[in-house]
């Protein structure tokens, strides 16, 4: 059994006098990909703030890579917050800079020279196929491309834990779908840790149902047959501030809580 | 929850979370990284930006003060006094206030406004999840940047307005240049100059930690940047009004 990568122990999470988390405990494995789904309000996205430390949980403790984060100050934050990635609802891409200096960002603040930026950013861009947008500036993308544009800035330096924060929401099936495969790509070829948050059933399902295999340097998509089963992606329901299911799509699917079958139908 | 009323308990609340900010900034001033680039990114667009207007109302604040010490002085017989009272009340009072007045207007606002919406579409959570602190990269630039240049937009409204004092004074008065310029030179003191630029340099740091403090604790979306803004805006003024009042009390004792 490998270690927990992520792990939340009895969180509380309040905003005023509404309890967004009511104890939620958790632990993600390396390579492992949870899908927290939910509906709107049920406290998803705050997870993925807790884990980042933008936010701090009024009670529980946070482990990442076993190093407790829980009480971090910002300035200690930033050793973690360089294992992790993030991906934003609204891509959150800085408007004043061009494509290239968002994907960049990380780099110089590390202070990467300039012409291996160059060359990272445009394999980064390569990999969600927008190398043609390079200099444009976030306002000229659609929102497919700005949320393919934050996946490229949130990998630049290689993260082994993702957060994906409704990566797919609001956008077209086709794009959705370059999006997912690339999020299963991550997981299966470079082994990524990820938590995928998430209220779009459809994109939960293709993420566990679905996988990706590298032969001979190009990246093929298969569905989960009779005799493989992905036990790399497991669920994660919340209701009101509690998880009231936890575990591989097989049992969410028959599971035969009327909450769970309503959510699902 | 849509105005905010005023309250004892509120402003209070306000300057200690100000002063926080204000700790922040110095601390986080001092440690790596630096990011050099951004103060003169922001010195460029605050102290350049700015300059146009600050010099256009510093113009017109010497031309009125000439037209109206001219017509006090002259009842006491003391008209070539005029260049004197002129520019002592420029430099000690109505040149930092004036100006740092028109840079909260201008550039306090934008801040406010700039981060704001930076907050709420995420864009300083993304900064943070990169790894960077934003008081380092956000206050701290605007900070540093605006109390450098405020002083320097400070010379730059005091001259024009002596200046329009003068060319009021010569063209409408009929009090010659020569005796205009060198009863306002010679009625300044080294303690007027120091004054007058020690108080743009506390009136600059206040307009930017306003307006940053505003744009950060931001909420409520686009009509929340609206909000900040006014508050950023009202906010300074009051303040740098206030902080006048206390540093004009402190430099006369020394006077």
């Amino acid at each position: 059994m490998t270690a927990a990568v992520l792990e939340l122990k009895d969180v509380v999470k309040e905003y005023g006098d509404r309890r967004i988390l009511d104890g939620v405990s958790f632990a993600v494995r390396r390579g492992e990909t949870k899908i927290i789904i939910g509906a709107s309000g049920s406290g998803k996205s705050t997870i993925l703030k807790l884990v980042m430390g933008l936010e701090k949980p009024d009670e529980g403790q946070i482990f990442v890579e076993g190093e407790e984060i829980t009480q971090l100050k910002e300035h200690d934050m930033v050793h973690v917050r360089q294992r992790m990635g993030m991906v934003f609802q609204e891509s959150a891409l800085f408007d004043s800079l061009t494509v290239r200096e968002n994907v960049a960002y990380r780099l110089y603040e590390v202070g990467t020279k300039e012409d291996e930026i160059e060359q990272r950013v445009r394999k980064g861009l390569g990999f969600v196929g927008l190398e043609d947008a390079i200099d444009k500036m976030p306002s000229e993308l659609s929102g497919g491309m700005k949320r393919r544009v934050a996946l490229a800035r949130a990998l630049i330096d290689e993260p082994p834990i993702m957060l994906y924060d409704e990566p797919t929401a609001g956008l077209d099936p086709i794009t959705s779908r370059k999006i997912n495969e690339l999020i299963i790509a991550l997981r299966d070829i470079n082994n990524v840790t990820g938590v995928f948050v998430t209220h779009r059933m459809r994109d939960a399902f293709t993420l566990a149902s679905q996988y990706a295999q590298n032969g001979s340097g190009n990246v093929t998509f298969r569905r989960e047959g009779p005799d493989l089963c992905i036990a790399n992606t497991r669920f994660l329901l919340l209701r009101d501030g509690k998880i009231i299911f936890e575990g591989p799509d097989e049992l969410l699917r028959r599971s035969e809580d009327p909450y769970i079958k309503r959510f699902l139908a | 929850m849509h105005a905010m009323p005023f309250s004892v308990q509120a402003a209070v609340k306000e300057v200690q979370d100000i002063s926080f900010l204000t700790a922040r900034a110095f601390v986080g001033a001092f440690r790596r990284p630096y990011y050099i680039r951004d103060i003169f990114v922001q010195m460029e667009s605050i102290g350049v930006g700015s300059a146009p207007v600050v010099m256009l109302t510093g113009f017109f604040t010497g031309a009125v003060l000439t037209l109206q010490s001219a017509n006090t002085l002259t009842r006491f017989g003391a008209s070539g006094q005029t260049g004197y009272a002129v520019s002592v009340s420029l430099v000690r009072e109505l040149g930092p206030v004036i100006g740092s007045l028109m840079v909260a207007g201008r550039a306090g606002s934008g801040m406010a406004s700039e981060l704001g919406s930076m907050l709420v579409t995420e864009q300083v959570n993304a900064m943070r999840a990169l790894g960077t602190d934003p008081i380092k990269k956000l206050v701290v630039p605007r900070v540093v940047a605006t109390t450098i240049m405020m002083p320097l937009l400070t010379i730059a409204a005091d001259t024009v307005g002596l200046l329009g004092g003068l060319a009021v004074s010569t063209l409408m008065l009929r009090i010659s240049s020569n005796q205009y310029l060198s009863s306002a030179l010679d009625g300044l003191e080294y303690i007027d100059i120091f004054g007058g630029l020690l108080k743009p340099l506390v009136f600059g740091a206040i307009i930017a930690l306003v307006g940053c403090h505003c744009g950060l604790r931001t909420y409520g979306g686009t009509q929340g940047v609206g909000r900040s803004t006014t508050q950023a805006v009202v906010n300074a003024s009051v303040l740098i009004l206030f902080f006048d009042f206390l540093l004009s009390r402190i430099i006369l004792r020394y006077t």
